[in-house]
This record gives structure tokens, sequence and C-alpha cells, in this order.
């Protein structure tokens, strides 16, 4: 009996650990439903860009307050996460606080855990209020009603349980150190639980170890709970800003990559000797879709950019066409992308992993072409995004696909490209006269 | 018919047997639009007077298939593209100019992987360029002492990250620089890229170029200066939307230029 506590633990652990393994599984499964797309140049460019922008938050501080207070929470978040070390040696091996034996080492990190606690909850509040009581515009988008809302205070709650649970953990300690309790040897310096425990002041010992223990297991139940909960949240961005900075365009901003299918048919068409009337080679595949009109014809890249997106909006709120009122917005172009990512997902769940046609896909049942057609591709999404996210790209994409695939351009652009054709301008004048200009 | 321009084509070099410096690349909007063969013509002047050695394709330029691309017709884009390459590399182009900044970007970012590739300046870097060799010098002092705004085209600034030499050649005019709230990396963009420029606007409660041009009057400026065509369009027309068109000029960067030598 007297193993009941660890064994329970290492159950716990295992499945919470493992639900998450299997959600990754499917995460990855999903963004591998995208087009390859080579992204072996230049590693050391990639390698400094996620260390500098995802790790150095370097496009978190452009807008200082809120990167101020993410900082302090991931900063949080990463540091508290050694004492999670901690609680699961102890939780496996029936020890506790296993490196107080660290001394002054280990007093200093304790304290240090708890000023950062204590500043997670103070920005944690800070967010709330942003969201909830200032109502900052970019929060209450369209997009953001309903689920989206919700999620994001859900994480503002959890986060603040989760602290709350780390101190009321301490302070109990520390109050059982106090008493001299077995098993509570003096160990961590308490900064802020200190201000906690006087409210324990006056309980028995064992009163004080049911609140230590209970404090201390919802704090890991909570932390693996938490875990879970990314998959289904817009909080996976804890991960997945890493490999999405990683990923990120190298080019200059303005380039857009040239499609290769319509190169070599232009070459085609441009080569004097090719035969129109040869009969095709017996290799010949049919011809590649152009452009997006689903989430399969997006690049992984650009899947996993779906993913990372945790609907900040600072996208939105520079984008021109969404300050001027139009439908568009580059985060909800994300969370489509996402949604629809995790509709097929579901489809192919329910059908052993191959995707059925389910009737739908990302154009028109997600994205209409009015969001499509008000973007001026000026690139102030992609510089806004604090994880290099390119929400530009998959509006191109989708261009393409109403353009090639389906002639659905808007007629006065259609007009302008039968200009281009027939007389190299996008206005209707005769090419002959493309020098008048100098004698006018 | 203001001053004489000496305009020489590459089909006339190549008759020649001889080469230019360098390929002044104009650009349909530099060829055709009332508004910007006026920067195309000032911009002439400048490299006259810096007696630069350039010529212009003229009737064999075509459009470099930008807009065509981002409004999603790759086909056409690269029709154009290789269309244009064929010729370029046919007078063996090394170096061209453009006061275009979406001909700059294609040219230079999406030319190369199609067969041509370039040296490409954008028209502010190479009167960066002539000033700084004591090709030109700037004498007049028409801007001494006026506000001047300048409003960074998306594919110069944030697309290729040119934001120095507009700024930096302005300065010459001995004029008052005066930045807008959004700059540079976050300029608020004219609303004409991405093939707006050739369609109505989608739905919403304002026009972009009002709302730039309301950018550009909180600074209280004489002139707002641009550098790139489009951009000069509709911010022209937002300052009539405003109804500052007899107090605030919206000037081309090359005009400013060669005004002052």
């Amino acid at each position: 009996m007297e193993y009941i506590a660890n064994i329970l633990f290492a159950i716990a652990l295992t499945v919470g650990i493992g639900f998450f393994a299997r959600n990754i599984r499917k995460l990855s499964r999903n963004i591998k439903l995208g087009k390859t797309v080579d992204t072996t140049d230049n590693k050391p460019q990639r390698w400094k860009n996620m260390a500098r922008i995802a790790l150095g938050q370097t496009k978190m501080v452009v807008r200082p307050i809120a990167g101020l207070m993410h900082i302090i929470v991931y900063v949080g978040f990463v540091i508290i996460n050694i004492e999670v070390l901690e609680i699961i040696i102890d939780g496996l091996l029936g020890t506790h606080r296993v490196f107080a034996s660290l001394g002054t080492l280990y007093d200093f990190l304790i304290g240090s855990f708890e000023i950062l606690a204590f500043l997670v909850v103070v920005a944690v509040v800070i967010f709330w209020v942003r969201r909830n009581i200032i109502k900052l515009k970019r929060f209450i988008k369209p997009e953001m009603e309903g689920w989206p809302k919700k999620d994001g205070n859900l994480i503002l709650y959890i986060e603040l349980i989760l602290m709350f649970l780390f101190l009321t953990m301490n302070a109990a300690d520390l109050q059982l150190q106090t008493l001299g309790a077995e098993h509570y040897t003096k160990a961590g310096s308490f900064p802020i639980s200190q201000f906690i425990a006087p409210l324990f002041e006056g309980m028995s010992v064992s009163s004080l170890i049911i609140i230590e223990r209970i404090a201390w297991w919802l704090h890991i139940i909570g932390i693996l709970c938490f875990l879970n909960y990314l998959y289904y949240s817009k909080h996976l961005h804890i991960l997945l800003a890493f490999p999405n900075t990683y990923y990120g365009k190298l080019k200059p901003q303005g380039q857009l990559d040239n499609l290769e299918a319509v190169t070599k048919e232009v070459k085609l068409m441009m080569d004097p000797s090719a035969d129109p009337f040869a009969a095709p080679a017996e290799d010949t595949v049919d011809p590649e879709k152009f452009g997006a009109s689903d989430v399969m014809d997006l690049s992984r890249v650009q899947l996993l950019n779906a993913y990372t997106c945790t609907e900040c909006g600072r996208c939105t709120s520079e984008c021109p066409a969404n300050q001027t009122g139009k439908k568009l917005s580059p985060r909800k172009i994300m969370m489509d992308t996402r949604d629809r990512l995790e509709e097929v997902g579901k489809h192919m769940d329910k059908n052993k992993g191959k995707f059925v046609d389910d009737g739908k896909q990302l154009l028109g049942d997600y994205i209409s072409n009015e969001e499509l057609w008000a973007c001026t591709t000026c690139n102030a999404c992609v510089e806004a995004c604090p994880v290099s996210i390119d929400p530009l790209s998959i509006i191109i994409e989708m261009r393409r696909y109403l353009v090639m695939e389906q002639s659905a351009a808007p007629m006065e652009l259609n007009n302008m490209m039968s200009n281009i054709e027939n007389n190299g301008a996008p206005w209707p004048y005769n090419q002959q006269d493309r020098l008048n200009w100098v004698n006018e | 018919m203001s001053e004489k321009l000496s305009v020489k084509t590459m089909e006339q070099f190549a008759a020649q047997g001889e080469k230019p410096e360098i390929l002044f690349w104009v650009g349909s909007a530099g060829s055709y639009d009332d508004r910007a063969k006026k920067i195309s013509r000032a911009f002439v002047k400048i490299l006259n007077k810096a007696n630069v050695d350039f010529a212009v394709l003229g009737a064999e330029e075509s459009c470099t298939g930008d807009v065509a691309k981002r409004a999603g017709n790759e086909f056409l884009f690269q029709m154009q593209a290789m269309m244009n390459i064929e010729i370029l590399n046919a007078y063996e182009i090394k170096r061209i100019v453009t006061c275009d900044p979406h001909s700059f970007n294609t040219i230079k970012n999406e030319y190369p992987d199609l067969g041509g590739n370039y040296e490409v300046v954008h028209h502010t870097q190479y009167i960066k360029e002539l000033i700084d060799s004591g090709r030109l010098s700037i004498e007049g002092e028409a801007y001494k002492g006026k506000r001047i705004t300048f409003h960074d085209p998306c594919y110069l600034g944030r697309a290729n990250s040119i934001f120095d030499a507009p700024r930096n050649v302005l300065q010459k005019t001995n004029a008052i620089m005066v930045e807008m709230e959004r700059n540079k990396k976050t300029a608020l963009c004219c609303g004409a890229g991405g093939a707006q420029m050739f369609k109505e606007p989608e739905k919403g409660d304002m026009d972009i170029n009002v709302l730039r041009t309301k950018d550009a009057l909180e600074t209280n400026p004489n002139i707002i200066a641009t550098g790139c065509p489009y951009c000069n369009t509709m911010m022209t027309d937002g300052i009539k939307a405003h109804q500052k068109e007899d107090t605030v000029d919206v000037l081309d960067v090359a005009e400013l230029i060669a005004n002052s030598i």
C-alpha cells in the first residue's frame, strides 16, 4: 500500500503524456496533408531566426506593454517548469523536495520561482483586463466571438489557478517546516508564499499536510491537463512558435514564389520548336491544380502557420483593409485554415485515416472571395506577426485558384488582365506609344 | 511641352554597337499614366543633368506582370516575365533602374528564378548614388524650410527594406523632414497594391488612401513625397478627399530633386 501514491502518479503521468503524444501525432499527420516545400536552405539563418524571434521574443516587444507582460509569462512558464521536474521525480520516487540538497542554490531557485509566479499572476490579470474590461479592439473582432474568446480567457484562468496552487503548496510547506513536521525539512525560500502562510496559522500538522498534498496533486494534474488542452486551443504557439519561426520565410517579404507547374507550360508555349499537336509523353501526369481551394492544396509550412497562430490579432490590427472596415482579417484566414484542417482531420479519423470528400472546402465554406479580393498584398500582417506566420501567402494561393481554375476575378481585373495580354500594359494603350511621354 | 529631354532606346544603342551604363525601366504607369509620365520626365531630367548614359526599351518594354501575379494570374505573369527577360538578356542588360517599386520588386526578386538576373535599383537609390559620387549636385533651394513627409511604398520599404535612400535624398533639399507616426516597417499601405489600383475597393467604411493621407496630414506637411506612381495617385486622391489639394502637394522624390538641380 505504501507505493500507491507513486503508482497513481505514474499512471497520471503516463496517461497525460500519452494522450498528448497521440494528439501531436494527429497534428503532424494533418500538417503532412499539405504539400512539401524545400526548407533545407540557409540553416544558420533559420536557427538564428528561431533564436531571435521565438526564444528572444524580438517581435513581441514591438508593442511594449503586451510584449513585456508576455515575456514575464513566457519566462515564468519556462523557469517554473524546472520545479515541475522536481515534482515528477518526487512523485515517482516518493521523495519530498528532492533538489533540497542543492542548499542555497535551491533557496535561490524556489525564491525566484515564487517571484516569477507572482509576476505571472499580475501579467495574467492585466491580460484579462485588456480582453474583458478595456476590450482592446483586436480582441473583439467578429472572428473572436464564441469559442475563440472563451478559449483566450480559459487559458488565463488555468494559468492563474496553476500559479495559485503552486503558491498555496509552498505556503503550506513553509508552515509545516516552521512546525517541524516530519519529512518537511527546512528547504527553499518563500518570498511570496510567506504572506499566504499566516492564513494557515493554528492549523494542525495533519490538515496542513492535506492542504499541501492537495495543492501538490492539483498542480501537477493541472499541468498535465493544460498540456492536453493545448491541441484544442489557440495555445499551441508555446510549442509551435519554435518550428514555425525556423520554417518562416527567408526571402524578401515582397517576393512571391513562382509556380513551377506554370513555368513548364509557359516555356513550352514560348518554345518555337514545340509541336502543338504532339501526343503527350507516356509519363505525363494530370496537370497540377493551380492555387488552393482547400487545405490540402496549401504547403506544410502554411498549415503549420495555422496551428501556430495564437489569435493575438496583431496582423488584423495592422491590416489596411481591416482598418477601413473591409471583411478581410488576416487572423481569420489563419483561424479558418486551422478549423478546416481540423475538420478534414476528423473526417479522416472517421474514415480509417482516409479523406473522403465531404462536400466542403476552405474556399467558400470558410473564406469568401470578398475577403480575398480586399487584400493589398502590403505585407503589414506578415511584418506584424510575432511568430513569422504568412497569411498573405495563403491569400495569394487562393486568388491563384480563383483566377486560373475558375476565372473568377472581379470584372475590372479581368479587363486589366486582357489589356496586359493584348498590349502589354494594364491600360488599353498601344504598345507602340510607350515612349510618347518623352515628347509630351 | 516643357524642356527637351534626351532619351535613347536600347535599339539605338545596339545599332551603334554601344552599351549604356544603365537601363531605365519606365514601367506601364510611367509610360501611360498622365501623372506618372511627369515622374518619368523628372527622372530623365536628373539623368540628363548628371550626364548618365542610359537607355530605355521603348516599345520593346512590356508590363512586368507584377499586377497579374498579385491578382493570382501566374500564367500571365510568367508570360510577361519571360518575354521581358528574353529582351533584357538579348541586350545583355546588367543594371536596371526604375521609378516603380512594383517593377523593382518583381524584376529584382521574381525574375531571377525565370532566368533574368540583373542588378536592380530604385530611382531613389540611384539618385543617392549620383549625389554621393558627385555627379549630381543639388543647388536649388525650392524646398528650403518646407515640411516634407515621406510615404514609404510597401514594395520598397517593408517588402525590400529600403527606407534610408529616399529620406537621404530628400534631406539634400534642405527641407524639414517630418515622419508620420506609422513609418518605415509599420507604414500603412496607400491602398493600391495587390491589383487594387485597377478595381473598386470592397465594401467598407473608408477608403485606404483617405486613411493614409490622414496619417500624412497629421504631420502638417507642405509636401507629401512618394517613391511610387501608384502611391502618388492614391495620395493625390486622398488629399482631394480631405480638401487639402490647395495647400498640400503630392510629389515624387524625382520631381522634388528635378526641381532642385
